[in-house]
């Protein structure tokens, strides 16, 4: 990814913290700072509990931050002041659900959940465009306009999952934060949402937040991707840098237990255990993004920037 | 040759509902060793899990055995009565289900709900049982087992809780473990942990597993055979390395094409979706789907192929009378690895 791409999305030392000043204080989202570029899928993967979820929320304006930024597009989304300031940024950003049950009103047809932005934003002059519009949009994500006048219940989680797109789309929104959008799908229809979402981004120049914890899907559609753990971003990098030459331990181990359809492979396959002991910062160890690598960062502090430096050397040998 | 303690033979379940009969089983055969792991593979509605509960006597209301047999030592386990179903259930075949959250009785601490079939089945006194819950309690790697044994479930995490019910599924040594997709609601790293524990206690105690899951990924790690399943019917099986490295069945190279392995560049996905149970398609239920499909695949079923003495595929693809076609790159590759490891194999012979 050139540096040279403008940047969409820059989230800097995001915090979101629940239960501010009670004993049972959760810090979701602990000093998070990241930068997507236009155009380019950003995957974000932690174990259930990273606050990988959370730091999408946060985002999309659904939280308001504890502290840090979030600037979209030049904007600081949580410095909005007017509601039309709030709705022109909504209009920009979408998100894909994870569960395609549970993210469709069942009382509604498809075709008014389609709509739903288009009636709010007023995107279209009268009925026969706005059905115009849904057509359209059916079409785009490979459903068809006899189906807009049905309900969710009649379709299949992956068809689901489609009209959830189409209504993400339906704004023609520049960014999607996708929150697991395929992890409750068959294996034969991942694929398919995964190269439906892909084939849009080609299309539309779309940039897409990915979250999700199937790391070998992650790598198949991200370009770059972003490691969580306990609310703490550890590594940032390309893809294929963090999948063939993670930094830190804890990465390693992530990618150590995913499961590979090869027998061969996992017969010999050696599961790395990772203490996260070493993640506790105490007063003066305190860690922060060291870039090791042009374009990849892994969390440590400024004594261990040697350590990770010949690790980093190490696969280059 | 090893003992083969469970054979289930022409298996039909329907279901009685108000659109009509859902034909969920169609025909099903297949056999479990003695000491093996067998993994059945297959999308939602394949049929895995129905068949699965047809084993265990646990079919919902409206399901019908419309035909076939599950032979058990010697015995008819689909004739079993009710009561009957109970002395063998948690007994002999013991069941994980997917669900950690929910398998659990959230009132019962958790020494109690182990301590449940020992006390049922094996007329344990209370102490015993719980001594004895303790000894499992640590076989599957609970720290400090003593105190935690006085739990209730929500004090523990997700993964903690999959190993309690691995222990209470197993605490009565059962001949048989039928794991319905146990790990897929754990986090990746918990699951390479539950799966090395099923397959170190699987040496220790030598039951036979069948494992049902969608993911091949973890097929590959845990079975010794696999069966596939598509639309209510095993379409193909065989050993590991025949499924995974010599796949003849479309519908078995479209499931291998469509996951990413972490050096993918493109997945190549199926399209469309299973046919509707109502009312199967008469030939070839992948057919719609496929496109290797031929004729005569629409108008009758294809019959298993056999490919070797352990694996066979139900597709025409493998008639003597089939033209040739090139499968998928991917499997082509696998195919490569298939030829070099027999080589390799008869090198050592």
């Amino acid at each position: 990814m050139s540096e040279k791409k403008k940047k969409l999305l820059e989230v800097k030392h995001l915090k979101q913290y629940f239960n501010v000043g009670k004993s049972d204080l959760v810090k979701a989202v602990d000093d998070v700072s990241f930068d997507i570029y236009e155009g380019e899928t950003f995957g974000l993967v932690g174990e259930s509990g990273s606050g990988k979820t959370t730091a999408g929320r946060s985002i999309i304006h659904l939280y308001d931050p504890t502290d840090g930024e979030i600037i979209f597009d030049g904007q600081d989304i949580n410095k909005l002041k007017t509601r039309q300031e709030e709705h022109a940024f909504r209009r920009e950003m979408q998100m894909i659900f994870q569960d395609p049950y549970a993210s469709l009103n069942p009382r509604m047809k498809i075709k008014d959940i389609v709509a739903e932005g288009i009636d709010i934003h007023h995107l279209a002059k009268d009925d026969a465009e706005r059905s115009k519009m849904v057509e359209d949009l059916l079409e785009i994500v490979g459903l068809n306009k006899d189906h807009s006048s049905r309900y969710p219940h009649e379709f299949s989680g992956g068809q689901r999952q489609r009209i959830g797109i189409a209504r993400a789309l339906a704004v023609q929104p520049k960014f999607i934060i996708a929150d697991e959008p395929i992890s409750a799908l068959d294996v034969s229809i991942q694929a398919q949402v995964v190269n439906l979402l892909k084939d849009l981004q080609e299309k539309q120049g779309l940039t897409y937040l990915f979250i999700a914890h199937d790391l070998s899907m992650v790598k198949y559609i991200s370009d770059r991707i972003g490691v969580m753990h306990y609310g703490k971003l550890l590594e940032v990098g390309t893809s294929d840098d963090v999948y063939t030459k993670p930094l830190h331990d804890y990465t390693a181990s992530l990618i150590s237990a995913v499961p590979i359809p090869d027998p061969e492979f996992e017969r010999n396959r050696k599961q790395i255990v990772y203490d996260s002991a070493q993640e506790i910062d105490d007063e003066n160890k305190p860690r922060k993004m060291h870039e090791i690598t042009p374009g990849h960062f892994v969390r440590c502090s400024e004594d261990e920037v040697a350590k990770y430096k010949k690790r980093a050397a190490s696969y280059e040998e | 040759m090893a003992e083969r303690i469970l054979d289930v033979k022409n298996l039909e379940i329907n279901f009685h509902t108000y659109a009509g009969d859902v034909k969920a089983i169609r025909d099903v055969s297949f056999h479990l060793d003695k000491g093996e792991t067998l993994a059945i593979v297959g999308e939602s509605g394949s049929g895995k899990s129905v068949t699965t509960k047809s084993l265990m006597g646990l079919l919902a209301n409206n399901a019908e055995v419309v035909g076939g047999s599950v032979m058990y030592h010697g015995q008819d386990i689909l004739k079993k009565s009710e009561k009957e179903m109970q002395n063998i259930r948690g007994k002999d075949i013991a069941m994980i289900f997917q669900d950690p959250m929910t398998s659990l009785d959230p009132t019962m601490k958790i020494g109690q709900q182990i301590a449940e079939p020992l006390m049922k089945h094996k007329k344990m006194e209370k102490k015993k049982a719980w001594a004895q819950a303790l000894d499992i309690l640590k076989l599957v790697g609970i720290v400090d087992p003593e105190k935690r044994i006085n739990e209730y479930p929500h004090q523990f995490s997700g993964g903690m809780r999959q190993r309690i019910v691995i222990a209470i599924a197993l605490v009565c040594y059962p001949e048989i473990l039928i794991a319905d997709e146990p790990t897929t609601a754990l986090d990746v790293t918990i699951q390479a942990q539950i799966l090395d524990l099923m397959k170190e206690l699987q040496s220790k105690i030598e039951t036979s597993i069948i494992f049902i899951t969608h993911d091949l990924g973890v097929v590959a790690g845990m079975a010794n055979r696999v069966a596939v399943m598509y639309a209510g019917k095993i379409v193909e099986y065989g050993t590991v390395d025949e499924i995974f490295y010599n796949p003849q069945h479309p519908y078995t190279w479209g499931l291998l094409n469509s996951m990413p392995t972490l050096s993918s560049t493109l997945l190549e996905a199926i399209p469309g979706t299973p046919p509707d149970l109502l009312d199967p398609p008469k030939g070839d239920a992948f057919a719609a789907r496929s496109t290797y499909a031929m004729k005569i695949d629409v108008e009758q079923e294809p019959p298993f192929f056999k490919v070797s003495d352990t694996h066979y595929a139900a597709t025409w693809l493998l008639h003597p009378d089939a033209p040739k076609v090139t499968p998928p790159t991917e499997i082509i590759r696998r195919q490569k690895l298939f030829a070099e490891m027999s080589v390799n194999k008869s090198v050592k012979a």
